[in-house]
This record gives C-alpha cells, sequence and structure tokens, in this order.
C-alpha cells in the first residue's frame, strides 16, 4: 500500500514536471503519511497476551482464541483438520484419513508421521477422530508470517521446539529440512492473511517431497517467474493461494474430491461472493475478447476447460514430479545389507533426484510433463479400502466421472500417477501398509519385510486380511489447475487440431483437423483426383489428336 | 447474321467472378489446412482467414443473386436437355476430331446445355450445401444442446467437407475446359473485359446499334 502510494506520487511528480505546472509539483511534492496495519486494523505485536513464552502450540492457539472465540470451531469443521469428506456425487466418504493412494499408501498405522501436516496438533491415532480441546487447532501453520514457523515431520503436527529459537534441534520438519526450534512468540506477533508460504509447507510436499504428487504445485510457486504461474507471480498478479480458494468460516473453496468441472455462473452478479475456486469466478464464462480469434476461442469453452490450453504441461519452473512409483521393488539391499538410493534423474537445477530408494522403491520423475486429458465432471470414485479390484487390470485409485460430452463435463488435463503398489491377493482388494515406525519390528522403512508391514498396516487398519499379497498396477489422477501461462504462452490450436493432436482417441467433440484422411475425405479427394486425372487425359488426347479437322 | 464484339459480362458480373474466384481459392487453401491435408500455414490464423472469407463470399452472393433475379440473368442458369447429348459427345469425341463444337455463345444464352446444367446443379446444390452447413458449422454454440449436436455437427462437418471437394473438382474441370476451343487466353478475355465475339441476327445488331451502341465495339477491318 505505502509503494503503490509513492509510486503514484512520484508517477505524478514525472507528468507534472513534463507539464511544467507548478501547482501541480507543489501538490506532488507533499509528503503521505504512510497508513498503519498493512491490511489489518489489528498489529498483534502489540496484544499482551501475544508477549509471552510460549511452550508449545497449543498455547498460542489458547490466546488466539481469546479473541477469535469461534476460530477453533471453524477450523474443526473444516477437510483441513477433519480429513474426512462426504462426497455428494458418489456417496463415498474421502479424504485423507479414509483413502489409499498410490504415493505412501495410508495414513492409518503411520500416523505421527503423516498427521504431521494436520492442521492441528496431536493427531497420533487414526482409530479415533482428531482431537477435540479447543487448542488442538493449530493457527499458526497458516497464519505465522514471520516466515521461521513449522512443522517435525514426526510430530503429529508440532512445531520442533528448542531451548534457543532458531538454533538447529534433531529431525527434519514436514519440508525435509533440518529441524530448528521455532520461536513461537515471534511466529504468534506476526500473524496475518496466508500466503503461498504457508500453503506451500504442506501442499508443495505431498507424497514426501516436493512436487511429488500434484505436479502442479511445487516450491517453484514461492516465488514463481511469470511463465511458471502468471498468477502468483510477482511479475504478474501475485496472488496467494486463498485469492482463488475463497474461504467461508475457515472452509475453502476448491478440492480434487469434487470440483467445478464446468462452471456456467462466471463472476455472478457484482460484487457477489462466490464461493468457488473457477477460473470463471473471475475471469467470466466469455472470457476470450471479442473479436475473430476470441469468439471462436470462447466457442471452446463449453467443452474445453481453461486449464487444457492455458497449462500447456506441469510441473514448470524448475521443480520435477513424481510420474512412476513402484512399491514392488522396495526392500532391495546391497551386498553388506545396507539400503541402497539411486539418484539417475536430474532436475533442471542440476539436482539429482532418487530413481530407486531401498524404502520406497523405483520411480520415474517428470519436468514440464505433457499433461493426460479425459472428460471430467469434476468428481472422482475413489476404490476404497474395501472394494473388490481386479488384479489382472490396471487398477485406477481414484476413476474419473464425466462423460464424453456430457453436459456437466469439460476435456480436463491431469497428471496421470503411474503406480505399482501392494493388495490383498487373498481378498482382491486394496492393502494398507506399515511403513513408518522407527520403534517397531513391523514397519517396512525399518525392516524391509513386505510380509510383516503389510499384516501390521492391516491389522491397524481393522482389515481383514487373507494373508497374501501381491502388486498392482494403478493409476492415479491428479487435475491439473495451477502454474497457469500468461494468455501468449497458452498451447496452440495445432496442438490439438493435428493427426497425431493431444486429444486423440478423445470421443465426443468434433475437431477439424485430426483427421484429413476421414472416408468423406478420401472420397472428396478421390473426386478431386479423378477430376484432374479426367483433364490431363482429355487434354494429352487433344494433344495426339491435334490438327485433323477444323479449328474449334 | 454477322459477328460482333459485344459486351457479354457487365462489370459488376466481372467484378463478382473475380472476386468469387480470389474468396474460393482462399477457402480451398484455407480448408485444406483446416481439415488437415496441409500444413501451409498455421491452424488459428487458416480457421480466421477461412471465416473472413467465408462470409465476405456470402455478402457477395447476397449481392450477386439480388442481381441475378432483377436483372433476369438468372434465365442463364437455366438447365436445358435440348444439346446436352451432342454436347456431351463433343467434348468426349468431336473435340478430338476436331469437329466444331455443336453450340454457338449466343447473346441470351452464354452457357452450352451442360455449363449451365452444372452452374444449375453448383448454385442449386453444392453452393446452397456448403454455405448452409458452413454456417451451422460457425453458429455451433449457438444451437448446441448437449450429446445429439455432437453427432449433428459431424455430419454437417462431412456435408461441408464433401462440397468443398465437389467445388475443387469443379475448378479444375473449369480452368481446364477454358484451355479448348480458342484457347485460354481467348476464353478468358472476356472475363476480364466484359467483351466477347457473338453471332448476332440483323435484328438484335441492329437493337444494339440503336439503343445500346456502348454494348458493340465498332468493326474494324481487321476484323
Amino acid at each position: 500500500m505505502h509503494a503503490k502510494r509513492t509510486i503514484t506520487a512520484f508517477a505524478s511528480l514525472a507528468f507534472s514536471l513534463t507539464l511544467g505546472l507548478s501547482a501541480s509539483v507543489a501538490f506532488a511534492q507533499e509528503v503521505i503519511p504512510p497508513v498503519p496495519g498493512e491490511g489489518s486494523t489489528a498489529d498483534h505485536s502489540k496484544f499482551k497476551i501475544l508477549q509471552q513464552e510460549f511452550k508449545s502450540g497449543p498455547e498460542v492457539t489458547a490466546a488466539c482464541l481469546s479473541c477469535h472465540t469461534e476460530a477453533d470451531d471453524q477450523v474443526m469443521h473444516s477437510i483441513h483438520f477433519q480429513w474426512e469428506f462426504d462426497n455428494p456425487a458418489t456417496g463415498q466418504t474421502l479424504g485423507k484419513s479414509k483413502v489409499i493412494n498410490a504415493f505412501c499408501g495410508n495414513v492409518v498405522g503411520n500416523e505421527p508421521r503423516c498427521t504431521s501436516c494436520h492442521a492441528g496438533y496431536g493427531w497420533d491415532d487414526m482409530h479415533s477422530e482428531p482431537p477435540q480441546q479447543s487448542n488442538a487447532v493449530d493457527c499458526l501453520v497458516c497464519h505465522d508470517q514471520s516466515g521461521q514457523y513449522t512443522k517435525l515431520a514426526t510430530g503429529a503436527g508440532h512445531p520442533p521446539l528448542g531451548d534457543i529459537p532458531g538454533q538447529p534441534v534433531s529431525g527434519k520438519t514436514i519440508t525435509g529440512a533440518d529441524a530448528w526450534a521455532v520461536d513461537l512468540m515471534k511466529a504468534a506477533q506476526s500473524v496475518g492473511m496466508p500466503t503461498r508460504e504457508n500453503c506451500g509447507q504442506c501442499h508443495f510436499y505431498g507424497g514426501g517431497g516436493d512436487n511429488v504428487k500434484h505436479g502442479d504445485l511445487s516450491s517453484a510457486l514461492y516465488d514463481p517467474d511469470i511463465h511458471t504461474d502468471v498468477h502468483m507471480s510477482k511479475d504478474g498478479a501475485n496472488m496467494v493461494c486463498s485469492d482463488c480458494h475463497t474461504e467461508e468460516s475457515h472452509s475453502w473453496a476448491g478440492s480434487r474430491y469434487l470440483l467445478d468441472a464446468k462452471d456456467t455462473i462466471g463472476t455472478g452478479e457484482p460484487g457477489e461472493h462466490r464461493f468457488s475456486a473457477t477460473c470463471e469466478s473471475c475471469h467470466g464464462t466469455e472470457p476470450h475478447p471479442v473479436n475473430l480469434m476470441g469468439i471462436k476461442l470462447n466457442d471452446h469453452t463449453d467443452k474445453v476447460a481453461c486449464q487444457t490450453c492455458h497449462i500447456p504441461e506441469f510441473a514448470r519452473g524448475g521443480i520435477a514430479t513424481k510420474t512412476k512409483w513402484d512399491w514392488s521393488t522396495a526392500g532391495r539391499l546391497n551386498e553388506a545389507g545396507q539400503p541402497i538410493a539411486e539418484h539417475n534423474f536430474t532436475q533442471s537445477d542440476g539436482q539429482e533426484l532418487h530413481t530407486y530408494l531401498t524404502i520406497k522403491g523405483d520411480f520415474e520423475w517428470g519436468e514440464n510433463v505433457t499433461p493426460y486429458y479425459a472428460w471430467f465432471n469434476g468428481a472422482v470414485e475413489y476404490t476404497l479400502p474395501e472394494e473388490e479390484i481386479d488384479p489382472s487390470q490396471v487398477v485406477e485409485i481414484n476413476k474419473l466421472l464425466g462423460t464424453p460430452d456430457g453436459a456437466d463435463s469439460r476435456i480436463w488435463p491431469f497428471k496421470r500417477m503411474v503406480g505399482r503398489q501392494s493388495y490383498d491377493a487373498g481378498y482382491n482388494k486394496l492393502a494398507y501398509s506399515h511403513v513408518w515406525g522407527p520403534t517397531t519390528d513391523t514397519a517396512f522403512w525399518t525392516n524391509y519385510d513386505w510380509g510383516k508391514a503389510i499384516e501390521a498396516g492391516m491389522r491397524a487398519a481393522g482389515s481383514d486380511y487373507s494373508g497374501e499379497y501381491g502388486f498392482i498396477d494403478t493409476y492415479m489422477y491428479w487435475p491439473i489447475t495451477h502454474m497457469v501461462a500468461p494468455a501468449a504462452e497458452a498451447m496452440d490450436c495445432v496442438e490439438c487440431h493435428a493427426e497425431d493432436g493431444r486429444l486423440v482417441g478423445l470421443a465426443g467433440v468434433v475437431m477439424p483437423g485430426t483427421n484429413p484422411n476421414s472416408i468423406v475425405g478420401r472420397l472428396g479427394q478421390l473426386l478431386v483426383l479423378l477430376s484432374a486425372l479426367g483433364v490431363i487425359g482429355h487434354g494429352l488426347l487433344r494433344l495426339i489428336s491435334r490438327g485433323k479437322g477444323g479449328t474449334h | 447474321m454477322s459477328k460482333r464484339f459485344v459486351k457479354v459480362y457487365p462489370r459488376f458480373e466481372r467484378l463478382w467472378h473475380w472476386t468469387q474466384v480470389l474468396l474460393i481459392f482462399v477457402l480451398m487453401f484455407t480448408g485444406l489446412r483446416v481439415s488437415g491435408v496441409h500444413a501451409l500455414i498455421p491452424f488459428g490464423p487458416a480457421v480466421m482467414l477461412h471465416t473472413i472469407a467465408a462470409l465476405t463470399l456470402l455478402v457477395v452472393w447476397i449481392f450477386a443473386t439480388f442481381w441475378l433475379f432483377t436483372t433476369g440473368t438468372w434465365r442463364q442458369f437455366l438447365p436445358k436437355v435440348e444439346g446436352m447429348l451432342a454436347t456431351a459427345r463433343y467434348y468426349a469425341y468431336g473435340i478430338f476430331k476436331g469437329e466444331e463444337p455443336p453450340y454457338q455463345k449466343q447473346m441470351l444464352r452464354k452457357h452450352n446445355p451442360l455449363q449451365a446444367a452444372t452452374y444449375f446443379g453448383l448454385k442449386w446444390f453444392v453452393f446452397p450445401a456448403i454455405w448452409v452447413s458452413g454456417i451451422i458449422y460457425l453458429t455451433y454454440n449457438f444451437w448446441d444442446s448437449g450429446s445429439d449436436s455432437t453427432f449433428v455437427l459431424e455430419v454437417v462437418r462431412n456435408i461441408h467437407l464433401l462440397a468443398a471437394y465437389v467445388i475443387f473438382a469443379f475448378v479444375i474441370v473449369h480452368v481446364y475446359l477454358l484451355t479448348t476451343g480458342h484457347g485460354f487466353r481467348e476464353h478468358v478475355k472476356p472475363m476480364v473485359t466484359g467483351y466477347d465475339c457473338i453471332e448476332l441476327t440483323p435484328e438484335q445488331e441492329a437493337y444494339l446499334e440503336t439503343n445500346e451502341p456502348g454494348r458493340l465495339k465498332p468493326v474494324t477491318p481487321a476484323e
């Protein structure tokens, strides 16, 4: 705000000087006093209750709640805290606490590790609901603006603490960095609205590392260049996550479990608050300018999601994403009986990424990845842990719903994660696995024994286990919606309108340019060919017979 | 009966014809690009150029239709069975023997029966097919109503495609036929200057001399 005013003052000064109007110069040279409190009427460092040496995260939360009386209740109703989502489109109950994914698998049995990203403190048992005492909510993870608050990777949501703030302590943070002692007072006094740094701490590192899971959410988005993300770049709109993921009572619009795949409302009425994270909620339903090109592009929006053209590739900005995870090869040890790590993928920044880890198996990575495209109505149907699967087929962990050309569907881009993961070979269902547990003799990451790890995982989940396990091929789909490129770098028509275009094989859409040799096309070409041959033949005959008869 | 150089193609008709030539060429070139046959220009500009050329041609056609009906020229395009066989026989056989064509351009009948039939088919079936399907294609989003529309659009697209190829074939034969008879230059010239050598009855000649002298070129000694 202050910077903006200064720039305005300078600009108007320059303008006035050019015109040589002394009165304007005098006006522009007036010093405008800075307006205190950027974006807020409260300076939290002035609150007495925040000027104390906090001993734990929950102590800070208790202080927050002394003013923000309803915040804990609001947060506890959100998916960030519940890790549970009732999908009205399918009737399924989803959420981190319920599903098995194609990455680390399941939370149950691996709690303090997986729940390190929980927006609360101390959820260390999936069998019970998240802690219900009001100070179990973690306010700081979203609102800290001191930049030094973090969560311990194995602390069930608690921050790393120590005697001297800022000093290294044992363990890692949720982003994989070496942990330091968090200064809770500094964090508490710094609070503000969430920034990309807040959300990114968890959402950029899902699946165990930078950009491992989503493909379009990586640390590159902390400070992206404009080519990586036109919205989040400082050279672009410099937007934060919650600018699109609008909020109502600590609940956020936009979820990959159920998203608005075809927003026909657009910006809504003037001033209307829309609880929606769609492109259309800002850009409208006819976002392209009304000219020859724009009208044609607007014609596309009924069948093609904005993201399909405007995010030509994901995992941009220099951070690769995992594209394949094969658990079945995990557990291999070297001759000395030690775990192995191979690094055969070089990221564009020169960093070597692991392609084999004894604890996790084989990996493939991709940077600037071409998405997978499918019709999508915004809902996914999970292969839930107790559902019967066909191990001879590739199992879709989350099946994309939507019909070709369906009124509710559009063509969307996805990261299609290729997985090979464990299943119960007797009951033909996905297997839970117990991977993390430094002190147990069943955890896979400690003992490298699938038999024990799966048995322990199934027991932890309370799921019947046949005693036999195997590995199945899986796909898991991640809608691509971040890393929007500047308009000039949107996908060219020919990426799809070509014989080997990106949407080859997708039914329900008429795509000129993809099939020049269709039956009718061939028929037409034959007609033209015959005409050409006909006139050539006719002309030759005339040449040969020339000279006979009259002049005509 | 005498042969005179008569203005048979008024300025509007010549302008109409050459505008059509240009636009149809642009449409064929861009249309083939859009359908994926060649990639000499980028897809997006091809679509836009195709749309502009098509809309321009439609406007030209509206003017031309108006002109055809107000001037009565539309009668030129009515097909006639009489003489058709003789004409067909000429192009299939007689032309190689050096025979005279069975048909001479007349003042009120510029086309031979085969030409008239061809233009009749083009103007009544192929051209309407291509512009009606083109308009339906272009305005897809105004009538789209879900999954049935995709099928309808596919049909419309194929009609458009087929009509386009028929016109392509016509252009080939049309240009080729200009090389027959008096030759290419002689055939193209009237469409440039407007004047063609026509057999006139004494009555027609007298009428033109008296009432429309501007349409007659003076008889030169060389003629």
